[in-house]
């Protein structure tokens, strides 16, 4: 069986260096069995995005999210020690809690009664006299918790199988693109309000495409285009994306380039008023006291699209998101997205401006995101042609000089994805 | 303030299906113009206090006077994807209430329920909206249109590129 989704998903992908030409069967984004092969391979296998330490800022603080179809409790236990338990009753399945989220010490089941510390740990088991006087010995009947669970720079990740190597070792070259943008903040990075969840009737891997995507910018989002055009009072102009794409191993990849809209670490736009011109240059010269010119205008005139394979995205753009995507289905994601900003911001005109340029550009009711949305799913309905018409083209770039549009991430994402199904690797 | 001060539920109720009307026939400029100039349009997230103010909490849409004539420009583009070609959409505005009558403003909850057909596919929003309705040389204007939302998430409606 596994031999067979490898096979499958090696001919999913054909490369045809000669003629600079990369194209992906369409059925991968259509194929149950190629679905079921990505949960096992990849989604049981790979660091998975859980959340971020912020979200739980007081002890007892829990949250229930579902990763990779399971639910699990995301939370901050009596003691500070932040952990991922699996939301299911050791006794007989049901959701330990079915709330979204709160603050509780204990977890106590609903269907019998049984009661859990918020460190997993059994307390109380419906009429334990009636079992055998070693039942509740060593653990056994504690709440599990998923397998590996890691954090680097306050971003947690779960990961189902238990001989992966650590989240480090995992994100690799990826960790200097996380550190870029968690070294913008003066104390530290927290998330602002709480997670948008959307979702897109589309296969997951597209919103992974899409998202280190710069070639779309001009044609799907003329009206972001437009608004800033129209914020910066003419002082934007858009032409050539400068910047590169770069393969960071592992699947990784991100888009480093000079952004072309406000940022507010740090870009002065004409809208934002004179106030904010001297905010903004304040904040650049912490950027160069803390880190120097380079660093600093690195920080603050460019922007980054960063994937950690599979389906965690930083970007780095005219405010900072993360974003998840949950493949439900092969033709139905599940996405989760929030804002970070650093923690000196709050209660401050920069949150504002941050805030409004997120709103512009992304979640559901931005001036862009729901375009996305739209191409993906348009897409998702013509790959109902794939018989006929079976390759989509990921070639632009290949064996070319580099440009900052090139499908570079996309290719990196497939062929990792080809060696996960194939079972190259062990990690 | 003559008007407002005389102003019964019936009549606003009127407002409110003229304006659900304009969005209906994506008459937009128009549902532009019941604002003023400067005005909110808010509609909190699913998730979280939706009374936190937007200047500090993430919002989904969180639109001043000058964000709402760009929105509506935008969704006037035939480069606005997610709409073009339109939806096709149908508010059903009811259980109107006046909460608060202030001297120059007026509070008006109303729940909704939008349906929007596109692609194939039909989506159902539902909720309530809370409208600050002034008056402006003789004529009601909204001050503030907050959308509260009462779906648990945007699951599958997956966007609101559309105002509900």
């Amino acid at each position: 069986m596994q031999h067979h989704q490898g096979a499958h998903a090696d001919a999913a992908i054909r490369i045809d260096e000669a003629r600079g030409r990369f194209s992906v069967s369409r059925a991968a984004y259509t194929d149950p069995a190629l679905h079921a092969a990505e949960l096992e391979e990849i989604f049981a296998r790979c660091w998975l995005f859980v959340g971020h330490d912020s979200e739980l800022p007081k002890a007892n603080d829990f949250l229930t999210r579902t990763i990779a179809g399971r639910p699990v409790v995301f939370l901050r236990d009596k003691a500070g020690a932040v952990r991922c338990l699996l939301n299911i009753c050791p006794h007989r399945g049901a959701q330990v809690t079915r709330q979204k989220r709160g603050s509780a010490k204990l977890f106590s089941c609903i269907y019998h009664g049984w009661a859990f510390e918020n460190t997993g740990k059994a307390i109380s088991i419906a009429q334990a006299e009636t079992y055998h006087p070693d039942f509740n010995a060593a653990g056994a009947n504690d709440m599990v918790p998923v397998p590996r669970f890691e954090s680097y720079r306050g971003l947690w990740f779960l990961n189902f199988d238990a001989n992966a190597v650590s989240l480090a070792d995992y994100l690799g070259n990826a960790r200097e693109y996380v550190d870029i943008v968690m070294d913008q903040a003066e104390a530290r990075m927290q998330v602002v309000g709480e997670v948008q969840e959307y979702s897109a009737r589309a296969n997951w891997k597209m919103l992974a495409e899409n998202s280190t995507d710069i070639l779309h910018v001009e044609t799907l989002h003329p009206t972001y285009l437009d608004l800033i055009r129209t914020n910066s009072e003419g002082t934007i102009v858009r032409g050539r994306v400068q910047g590169k794409s770069i393969d960071l191993g592992n699947g990784h990849a991100v888009v480093e380039r000079v952004a072309s809209y406000g940022r507010p670490i740090a870009r002065w736009i004409p809208l934002w008023g004179e106030e904010a011109k001297a905010e903004i240059d304040a904040i650049f010269a912490r950027l160069v006291k803390s880190y120097g010119e380079e660093r600093a205008k690195r920080m603050a005139y460019n922007a980054r699209n960063l994937l950690i394979f599979p389906n965690l995205v930083i970007n780095d753009i005219m405010s900072v998101t993360l974003r998840t995507f949950q493949p439900s289905a092969t033709d139905y994601m599940e996405i989760s997205v929030w804002a970070i900003a650093p923690a000196e911001e709050a209660g401050k005109p920069a949150m504002a401006r941050r805030l409004t340029n997120f709103l512009e550009f992304l979640g559901p009711g931005g001036f862009a995101t729901p375009d996305d949305i739209e191409a993906l799913e348009s897409c998702q309905r013509a790959f109902a042609a794939s018989r006929e018409a079976p390759w989509n083209d990921l070639s632009k770039g290949l064996g070319q000089a580099p440009d900052a549009t090139d499908e570079l991430p996309q290719r990196v994402f497939w062929l990792a994805w080809r060696d996960r199904l194939m079972q190259r690797k062990a990690t | 303030m003559t008007l407002l001060a005389n102003l019964t539920r019936a009549e606003v109720e009127d407002f409110l299906i003229l304006e659900a009307a304009l969005l209906n026939e994506w008459r937009l400029e128009e549902w532009r113009a019941l604002f003023t100039e400067e005005c909110r349009y808010l509609v909190p997230n699913t998730n979280g206090d939706p009374y936190a103010p937007p200047e500090s909490s993430l919002y989904l849409i969180a639109d001043d006077g000058h964000h709402l004539t760009e929105r509506v420009k935008r969704l006037g583009k035939k480069t606005a994807h997610a709409e073009y070609p339109h939806s096709r959409t149908r508010r059903l505005v009811s259980n109107v209430r006046i909460l608060e009558r202030a001297a120059d403003s007026l509070k008006v909850e109303s729940s909704f329920v939008t349906y929007r057909a596109s692609q194939g596919v039909t989506d159902t929003y539902f909720g309530r909206h809370e409208h600050c309705i002034v008056e402006v040389a003789g004529a009601l204007r909204i001050l503030e249109k907050r959308t509260i939302l009462d779906m648990e998430t945007l699951r599958p409606q997956g966007r609101l590129s559309i105002i509900v």
